[in-house]
């Protein structure tokens, strides 16, 4: 993962489930391009025609709840997505996308002032998102340590196969 | 300053270390537990790890989502994990015949007990707090670590008292109890904290109560719900597993909690979740009239013994109405024995059900009840979300097995009471 990256902002709602981010019939692969295809399909019809890649989704309360299935943020990942900003998410889904290195970033302040199509920039290595359509600048909350370091790995597997 | 019961779970798996809530530990597991619709997506990275598993015999592998396959995907991913369960000499590799829907199959074969730590590959893990254990649920990759170390990292989570008072009205059941209290906290009410049960309530309670319950914590986001253990809990571990010395699990009097929340549980009435969130609860007498295409009674929330003859009852000498489909699935196949047995099994035929193999089914989407363009069902298991079912258009409401099985009778959403009073 680059430590710097740059999408523009597409705009959802809260308590968007795992059943919303990739509907069950579609998870019969394990193949994340095919499971991008799907992805939020019952929420956005023309997701797949708005999105491009390395758009970041920003998002409100209790994002991914639902399901422990991983074809939710690897759908995420298969359609090209680069990062999730969220008021707040649900556990198994926030473990599950520093397992995968999908970044997430938990951020009440850059949701409220993010509009749909503004262009952001995240830095991971300071640890600072700027809105480049509004020029503000927030700072990102840092992760536990553990969970820092995991990230930094590039998901749970990298990490323990290089810590051991 | 004393303990919850998720503090003392978390210390006695951090080897007696001293834990605090919101503090990040590395803990051994009990058991770790996988299914069909998560297992194939873990080999792959469990394969990265390099490791043999951790303890052949505390790994559990159970075909419950997609079995009997639906499809040739569905049926080559099942053959992933039987190939998988082969290699690794997987004790507990449970097939479509044998076993039956994961959470309940694993609390009824003896594989978790009171203090327990138990994680597993599907967010409805939270269910065996119905037996004193921390139960959570994770994804594929943190199962493939788990399954190759025997340890996972943890926050110690803050935890919600919840007390229950009183006792449950007839045609009340857990589903009520939960489906209340998500309306009351919301979806993320508990997100991240163990949700703890106990009170006065609590000897009222069978397990099939407290598995809807725990079960369900998910839905208020919880990490855990747990209840304490008591007379109930040991009943059954002696009734089902012979074991006379379980830990008797309970917090401390002087445990710190985040929020209390206090339920009466002899005012309640049966409850109805409304699509398109378990939040959304209205009392059924409010949601009477709203005419159902399918009923379904099971999942991992209503698949007991106790659930199907709550059913069974309301079903007996009446009739599924004509423009409604049944569908009927136990949570083991040792509960469609049992129902042989009682006589549930010919009660259901009699009316007109579609018994079906002990599965997940329909409940999200897999088989066996998929929902078409608008139609509405009754359901008893735990979501309700957009498309869940099937067809983004189709709608759920959630509810108990009583309910669900007048509604199925009447045609359309009804309390048990006006059906049995005509």
């Amino acid at each position: 993962m680059s430590n710097i990256l740059m999408g523009r902002a597409l705009r959802y709602g809260d308590d968007i489930n795992t059943d919303v981010i990739i509907p069950t019939k579609y998870s019969n692969t394990t193949d994340p391009k095919e499971l991008g295809k799907y992805c939020l399909i019952n929420l956005d019809p023309l997701f797949q025609e708005r999105k491009q890649l390395g758009d970041i989704l920003v998002v409100g309360k209790n994002f991914g709840c639902g399901s422990s299935r991983e074809h939710a943020p690897l759908a995420i990942k298969g359609a090209g997505i680069s990062c999730v900003i969220a008021n707040s998410f649900a556990r198994i889904f926030f473990r599950n996308a520093i397992d995968m290195g999908l970044p997430v970033i938990e951020s009440p302040e850059i949701v409220e002032e993010t509009t749909d199509l503004n262009d952001l920039e995240i830095n991971f290595e300071s640890f600072i998102c700027r809105n480049v359509s509004t020029g503000k600048q927030y700072s990102i909350p840092q992760y536990p340590e553990v969970i820092q370091k995991i990230f930094l790995a590039g998901g749970l597997i990298n990490y323990l196969t290089r810590s051991e | 300053m004393g303990k919850t019961m998720a503090e003392k779970i978390f210390q006695a798996h951090n080897g007696g270390k001293e834990v605090k809530t919101g503090e990040i530990v590395f803990a051994n597991v009990d058991l770790v537990m996988g299914t069909d619709a998560t297992v194939p997506l873990a080999i792959g990275e469990f394969e990265k790890i390099g490791k043999a598993v951790f303890d052949p015999a505390k790994v559990v592998l159970v075909q419950d989502h997609f079995v009997p396959a639906r499809d040739t995907n569905t049926a080559n991913l099942s053959n992933q994990m039987r190939q998988f369960a082969r290699k690794h000499g997987i004790t507990h590799h449970v097939e479509v015949g044998r076993g039956g829907i994961c959470h309940h199959y694993v609390p009824d074969s003896g594989l978790c007990n009171p203090g327990d730590l138990i994680i597993g590959a599907d967010s409805h893990t939270t269910t065996y707090g119905a037996f004193g254990a921390l139960g959570t649920g994770v994804g594929s990759t943190d199962f493939a670590a788990a399954m190759a170390t025997g340890r996972l990292w943890f926050k110690v989570p803050p935890a919600i008292k919840v007390v229950l008072t009183g006792k449950k009205k007839k045609y009340v059941q857990g589903k009520d109890i939960i489906l209340k209290l998500i309306s009351m906290i919301g979806v993320d009410g508990a997100a991240y904290k163990s949700l703890e049960f106990t009170g006065p309530s609590l000897k009222h309670l069978d397990m099939a109560d407290r598995i809807t319950i725990c079960n369900m914590a998910v839905e208020a986001g919880a990490k855990a719900g747990i209840f304490e253990v008591d007379d109930v809990t040991a009943d059954y571990f002696k009734k089902y597993h012979k074991k006379k010395d379980i830990l008797r699990l309970k917090a401390d009097a002087d445990a710190e909690y985040v929020q209390e929340i206090p339920i009466s549980i002899s005012d309640l009435e049966p409850l109805v979740a409304e699509p398109y969130l378990p939040s959304k609860v209205k009392g059924v007498k409010e949601l009477q009239e709203i005419a159902v295409d399918q009923v379904f009674i099971g999942s991992c929330t209503n698949g007991r013994m106790e659930d199907m003859r709550q059913a069974a009852k309301i079903l007996s000498k009446r009739r599924v109405h004509p423009d409604v489909r049944l569908i009927v699935i136990p949570g083991t196949y040792a509960i469609l024995e049992e129902m042989a047995e009682e006589g549930i099994m010919e009660t259901f035929i009699a009316a007109g059900a579609s018994v079906q193999s002990p599965t997940c089914g329909p409940c999200c989407g897999g088989h066996t009840g998929i929902l078409g363009d608008d139609e509405v069902c009754l359901s008893t298991s735990n979501r309700n979300f957009v498309g869940r079912m099937g067809s983004p258009s189709s709608r759920v409401y959630l509810a108990n097995p009583a309910v669900a099985a007048a509604s199925a009778v009447a045609g359309k959403i009804i309390h048990p009471e006006d059906l049995c009073n005509e």
